[in-house]
């Protein structure tokens, strides 16, 4: 079964190890609540991203984006904001798994790292894992999603996948 | 042996880096921040209930004693789970402690247990030779349900530890060592295993901060040898059985170092990174760093040796004019034990503040938060931006020893500058 699901939207860029802390300050983990946030996200390094995100936008980052707390806060504040997509050179480990089991779509893809800027239009299709900078005119092979990742993805996260099944 | 212990908890003979796998879990873990968001999704699962309520821990530790409405919510949503569920390991202020200090205290982490918990720094059991990784809450809410969890079998780097460390270089100063060497993305979802002679010159408290931080080199695990220390640590705090595994001698690894304890300096790592490390060696050769506060405490360094090192530098001194110094013993345990000892006399005659065992300034929760431009130096674990307060406030790591140090001075020093 091949789900259709892509996204397409304008990229916010950053740098090297955007951390859990900057993602979402732990001052507001004492909510749990995604729209509560999702207010805050990104604002210790971009106080500019929650006014100017729509919905469907792109984060893509360098390496190590998600390091530090397992505060899976993190992942929900981004899909709360309406990020369609993370792209990145590489994501510290629990997020990785973080963004999966709650429906966050991530790909690693060391070229569209570098090439994408902030600003872009970008278009990510899922099943092939093809990065298209629209803006540019260039596209990136990245990886595609496993079948299983699709369907936790479009189950809205682990937990209603492991029901369905 | 990392890979031989989630053989085993798979029920397989062999594994190999890459290899996903499904394993039985020893133990799952949770604290007043990532359990709430585990509850919750624990509500979506058709099938109801825990899978063994003597293997889950449920600590409430990052903002209590409660530091507002919402934490005190957040609370009593993980203690009314506790009570309905049975949960044997739930822990109220009163006896609770920062997690990954008391779990091994209380006897409920052992060597070769595969554990899972909603804290990065659950890492830090891999001091006593188990498997223990730091996960979300959504992991842990399936933990709960089914006493399983998927791994990728992560490929292994090997640290070779030899000599002994000069007084005032500690376990804190080795894992910053390591970060400063390899970046905080050194061992990015890899293994890190820690070998050779000069572990044995190493006391636990030492391979609990070494362990505890394998996370801030982006390290799956961190892992120990079991040798007579950690035998010797286990019977006297747990009456569980363990399983004892070694790494094969033929054992494959991605990349190997070599470090020599004793020619560590005292080491600080300063904003924003855990990798930007210096010596203090180098810190005397630059303009003084004036210094605001000092934490001392936190699942890195708020053990009992840790206190110990802190009260022997402040021990007849004082700390300096307009420093705040806030000490914060991990558990309820290590505060007793620092009392019978006379370390808490000590700290306040120092002119610091002892606090009840919290997670507290380390992650910008309470007690002790900075304001603009203001400058920490802590014993915990990560100097991020806004990390501990104010976006524009900075931290430095640091061992207990240097902390306390600069305490007394108020800029960043070593007990040898005393």
């Amino acid at each position: 079964m091949v789900i259709d699901m892509n996204a397409k939207g304008t990229v916010f860029k950053y740098g090297d190890n955007v951390d859990t802390d900057v993602i979402i300050p732990a001052r507001y983990l004492n909510s749990s609540d995604p729209a509560e946030l999702a207010a805050h996200c990104m604002e210790d390094i971009d106080g500019n991203f929650i006014k100017q995100v729509k919905k469907g936008d792109i984060i893509v980052a360098e390496k190590n984006f998600g390091c530090g707390s397992s505060r899976e806060h993190a992942p929900i504040a981004i899909k709360a904001a309406g990020v369609s997509c993370v792209i990145a050179e590489t994501f510290a480990r629990i997020f990785y798994r973080n963004a999966i089991n709650i429906g966050l779509p991530i790909i690693e893809c060391p070229e569209a790292s570098r090439g994408i800027e902030n600003g872009d239009e970008v278009e990510v299709n899922f099943d092939t894992g093809v990065i298209t900078d629209v803006t540019k005119g260039t596209s990136f092979q990245g990886q595609a999603f496993p079948e299983f990742m699709q369907k936790i993805i479009a189950s809205e996260g682990l937990i209603n996948y492991i029901n369905s099944k | 042996m990392t890979q031989k212990i989630l053989a085993a908890a798979a029920g397989l003979e062999k594994v190999e880096a890459g290899q996903l796998i499904e394993a039985k879990l020893d133990l799952v873990l949770g604290n007043d921040i990532t359990s709430p968001v585990a509850i919750k999704e624990m509500d979506k699962f058709t099938v109801k209930g825990v899978f063994d309520k003597d293997k889950i821990a449920l600590v409430p530790d990052h903002f209590v004693p409660n530091k507002d409405i919402k934490s005190a919510e957040h609370c009593r949503c993980v203690r009314e789970f506790a009570k309905k569920n049975e949960i044997t390991n739930y822990f109220e202020v009163g006896e609770m402690g920062i997690e990954h200090a008391l779990l091994p205290e209380k006897g409920l982490t052992v060597a070769g247990d595969v554990i899972i918990g909603a804290d990065s720094h659950t890492c830090t059991y891999g001091a006593l030779g188990a498997f223990s990784t730091g996960v979300g809450s959504t992991d842990m809410a399936a933990g709960m349900a089914t006493g399983k969890a998927w791994f990728k079998v992560p490929a292994a780097l090997k640290f070779r530890l030899t000599g002994k460390p000069a007084k005032w270089v500690s376990g804190k100063d080795v894992i910053l060592h390591i970060i400063g060497m390899i970046g905080v993305d050194g061992a990015l979802y890899k293994s890190m295993e820690f070998v050779g002679d000069g572990i044995a010159n190493l006391s636990m408290d030492d391979r609990f901060t070494i362990a505890n931080m394998a996370i801030e080199a982006g390290g799956k695990n961190g892992i120990f040898p079991v040798d007579e220390k950690a035998r010797q640590y286990m019977a006297e705090h747990s009456s569980r059985s363990y399983k004892v595994f070694e790494a094969d001698p033929d054992a494959v690894y991605d990349g190997e170092y070599t470090v020599d304890l004793s020619t560590l300096r005292p080491t600080v790592a300063f904003p924003h990174l855990p990798e930007n490390t210096h010596t203090l060696d180098e810190i005397k050769a630059m303009d003084p760093i004036a210094v605001d506060q000092v934490v001392i405490g936190s699942c890195t360094n708020g053990r009992l040796e840790d206190l110990r090192t802190a009260a022997e530098v402040l021990k007849g001194r004082h700390v300096a004019k307009g420093m705040r110094c806030i000490v914060i013993p991990a558990t309820q345990a290590i505060y007793l034990q620092a009392m019978e000892e006379g370390l808490l006399k000590t700290f306040i005659e120092a002119g610091a503040v002892v606090s009840t065992p919290t997670c507290g300034p380390c992650l910008g929760g309470y007690m002790g938060i900075l304001a603009e431009g203001e400058r920490c130096v802590s014993t915990t674990n990560r100097n991020f931006v806004g990390r501990m307060g104010h976006v524009t406030s900075e931290i430095y790591l640091a061992s207990p020893a240097v902390a306390a140090a600069s305490a007394v001075t108020g800029r960043i020093s070593g007990p040898e500058d005393l």
